[in-house]
């Protein structure tokens, strides 16, 4: 999630935050960018003007970069890999007679 | 008679949206951060928004074929009927600022209230100006408190902005043939209407900013009946140059 | 608002470990995208900074030629227009300057970069708009020209960067067609406004060309830009593009371009075109175009103005936060 890898923590900008945009109701709230702001009411309205300036959302949240944990790309194979093998999981795994439509 | 009135009352809070927004459009590309100057070109677009809609809807009533830059480009500083708040200079940004409080505390009032005009064209312009202002006073009003509050400087600066500005407020609520006999017809918000409210928007933003008006100012007024400021001439001969150096042209 | 000009990549930084350096570039091949905590060579993490922060600058600095004539437009529609156009630019902007924060460099630090002169921007932004005509050619040519750079780069192997690009290119698809949109007036207009458009076509002509960077022979780095897909087309081909799309736009018209030596080429379906004067975009790159100046002198300007103002916000930001915890303390 966090594009925030390393950063060098400077002091002379304001906070930066991440935007997240729900863009009509019934849909997630998607990351869209970032931004600086002073505070997070100040992080909301900048992020309405900037990232909804063509009726893009419904709903927005703003997260302190800083706030979020990241998993490490180093740890991709121990995290991800095994899912990749539990296909079960996943509706095509499974046959159906032909005559069974739409399950 | 009643569409002449009804034409000045819509040019007067179209003057006013069509100066502010040109003030605010002289700060696009120089903000103080990235971040405001796309805030500041929002607030700019809608006002613009609702000056044109204004401008065609009194060039409408007028009956002389004016459209909006007919009425925009074509008029000399004694036919604008902007009030003198909204033409004076950005100064600093504690300056401009301090300005949008002003107005959009009593645009926030105004619009709602005209929205239940008897004149359908004035109330479906005043319904959409009522959400755009709703956000721009939010917005000004943080950034008096920000300032107010902020820094030795930022405090110095948005006290000098409302010493220079507070003078100018009064006319917000001054009303004069046009206001009072469209008012009576259900067509116009009286002004006068508006000043308990605005003061309860302000006073506490004022407080909470820990600024304080200044006393014995007076009312500097006149722009209802063209009387401006120097400011405005400067602005138009800026504005107009276009249109007056090339005229009937199309864009 | 991009020119290739300025992509010339960074020194290499010293030695990378080889396994690594052919994992990253098989994932690279296999179109994977690079996301920021990803391992990626010192050169790739130094040539995408450069890149996307002068990108950014670039769109920084050309709202200052469009902004020039926000307060003068000759119509409200057209002030409406250019208005929303010079405040997309500054949305590019930030949605730049956050893809290059994902890199490890703060948006300070590239401010710094482009105030003290240490990073460049498009040249074509030390270009004056005289005229309300040049309005009407910047959007047409240079935001043509730019469009036909950036649409590559939303496949550019870096995610942060090819996202805000796809953000930027379907938000700009408007800037062009304003653009040529105001010139066509202008052309069918009187002689006044028409006199306006040649003479806006012929500034901005060569200029233009010069956006997509030296040719192929003359920039060395395209090659390796190009193996890690920061780079798709190469200078000429995208340039050779642009005069294709533009040259009947601007007869269609009734405009020409300012180029003796231009004709058809039937066999490759082409236009040929005269020889780039390199000299004045070197000169112009060294600092010495019409506006250099002028553009830095008024960015150090809002810079220096805004100081006061970003110090009070966080000011009052950390009042409050105090104040905050003292009342939840009390409780």
């Amino acid at each position: 999630m966090s594009e925030r890898g390393e950063r060098s923590g400077n002091e002379r900008d304001w906070p930066l935050f991440e935007v997240f945009i729900r863009a009509r109701t019934g849909l997630h709230h998607r990351h869209c960018g970032s931004l600086h702001a002073a505070d997070p009411e100040m992080a909301l309205a900048r992020a309405r003007d900037v990232y909804t300036r063509r009726g893009e959302g419904t709903s927005i949240w703003v997260v302190p970069s800083d706030s979020i944990h990241a998993s490490d790309p180093a740890d991709k194979d121990m995290l991800f890999e095994p899912a990749m093998s539990k296909i079960y999981r996943h509706p095509s795994f499974y046959d159906l007679p032909d005559d069974v439509e739409n399950m | 008679m009643a569409d002449a009135l009804t034409a000045a009352y819509a040019l007067r809070l179209g003057d006013d949206a069509l100066i502010l927004s040109h003030r605010l459009s002289e700060w696009v590309g120089h903000g103080p951060e990235l971040e405001e100057d796309i805030a500041l070109a929002n607030t700019a677009l809608d006002l613009l928004g609702q000056a044109r809609l204004l401008l065609a809807c009194a060039g409408a009533r007028e009956g002389r074929g004016r459209d909006e830059d007919a009425l925009a480009y074509g008029r000399d500083v004694l036919d604008f009927s902007n009030l003198l708040l909204v033409e004076q200079p950005n100064g600093d940004f504690a300056q401009t600022m301090v300005r949008q409080f002003l107005f959009d505390a009593y645009a926030v009032e105004l619009w709602p209230r005209l929205s239940a005009s008897r004149d359908e064209a004035l109330a479906g312009i005043a319904g959409k100006a009522a959400r755009e202002a709703a956000y721009h006073v939010e917005q000004s009003a943080a950034w008096v408190v920000r300032m107010g509050d902020g820094t030795e400087e930022s405090h110095a600066r948005a006290q000098a902005g409302l010493d220079l500005l507070w003078p100018y407020a009064g006319e917000i609520f001054e009303a004069d043939e046009v206001e009072t006999t469209l008012a009576e017809k259900g067509i116009a918000v009286a002004p006068s209407v508006l000043r308990e409210h605005w003061q309860a928007r302000v006073e506490p933003v004022l407080e909470e900013a820990g600024l304080v008006p200044p006393e014995g100012t007076g009312v500097r007024k006149g722009g209802r009946q063209g009387r401006h400021s120097e400011h405005l001439g400067h602005l138009l001969a800026e504005f107009q140059f276009m249109q007056r150096a090339y005229p009937g042209a199309e864009w | 608002m991009y020119t290739q000009g300025l992509n010339q990549a960074v020194e290499d930084g010293g030695p990378e470990d080889a396994e690594l350096l052919a994992r990253f570039q098989a994932k690279i091949d296999r179109e994977e995208k690079i996301e920021p905590n990803d391992w990626m060579p010192k050169a790739y993490r130094q040539t995408l900074i450069r890149q996307i922060s002068q990108h950014a600058h670039s769109e920084i600095v050309g709202m200052l030629p469009e902004g020039n004539w926000l307060t003068r437009a000759p119509s409200l529609r057209r002030k409406a227009i250019l208005l929303a156009k010079v405040q997309d630019e500054g949305g590019h902007g930030l949605y730049l300057y956050a893809a290059a924060e994902t890199l490890g460099i703060s948006r300070a630090e590239m401010v710094d970069r482009l105030l003290e002169g240490r990073a460049r921007y498009s040249s074509i932004f030390n270009y004056p708009t005289i005229t309300w005509a040049d309005i009407g050619a910047v959007g047409w040519l240079v935001d043509g020209a730019a469009i036909m750079n950036q649409i590559p780069l939303c496949r550019c192997s870096y995610g942060p960067y090819a996202r805000a690009m796809i953000r930027i290119c379907k938000e700009e698809s408007f800037h062009q067609r304003q653009g040529y949109e105001a010139m066509s007036r202008l052309a069918e207009g009187t002689a006044a406004q028409k006199r306006m458009a040649q003479d806006a076509l012929d500034r901005w002509w060569w200029p233009s060309l010069m956006m997509f960077g030296p040719s192929d022979a003359d920039s060395p780095h395209t090659g390796r830009s190009m193996r890690w897909k920061i780079k798709r087309f190469t200078n000429d081909e995208l340039r050779q593009k642009f005069v294709d799309a533009t040259v009947p736009q601007a007869r269609l018209i009734g405009l020409e371009p300012p180029d003796p030596e231009l004709r058809h080429d039937e066999e490759s379906g082409h236009w040929r075109f005269g020889e780039i004067d390199w000299t004045e975009f070197n000169e112009v790159l060294a600092g010495n175009g019409p506006c250099n100046r002028e553009r830095m002198a008024a960015r150090r300007k809002a810079h220096a103005e805004g100081a006061w103002v970003r110090e009070a916000a966080t000011a009052h930001a950390r009042k409050k936060r105090s104040r905050m915890a003292m009342a939840a303390a009390a409780e």
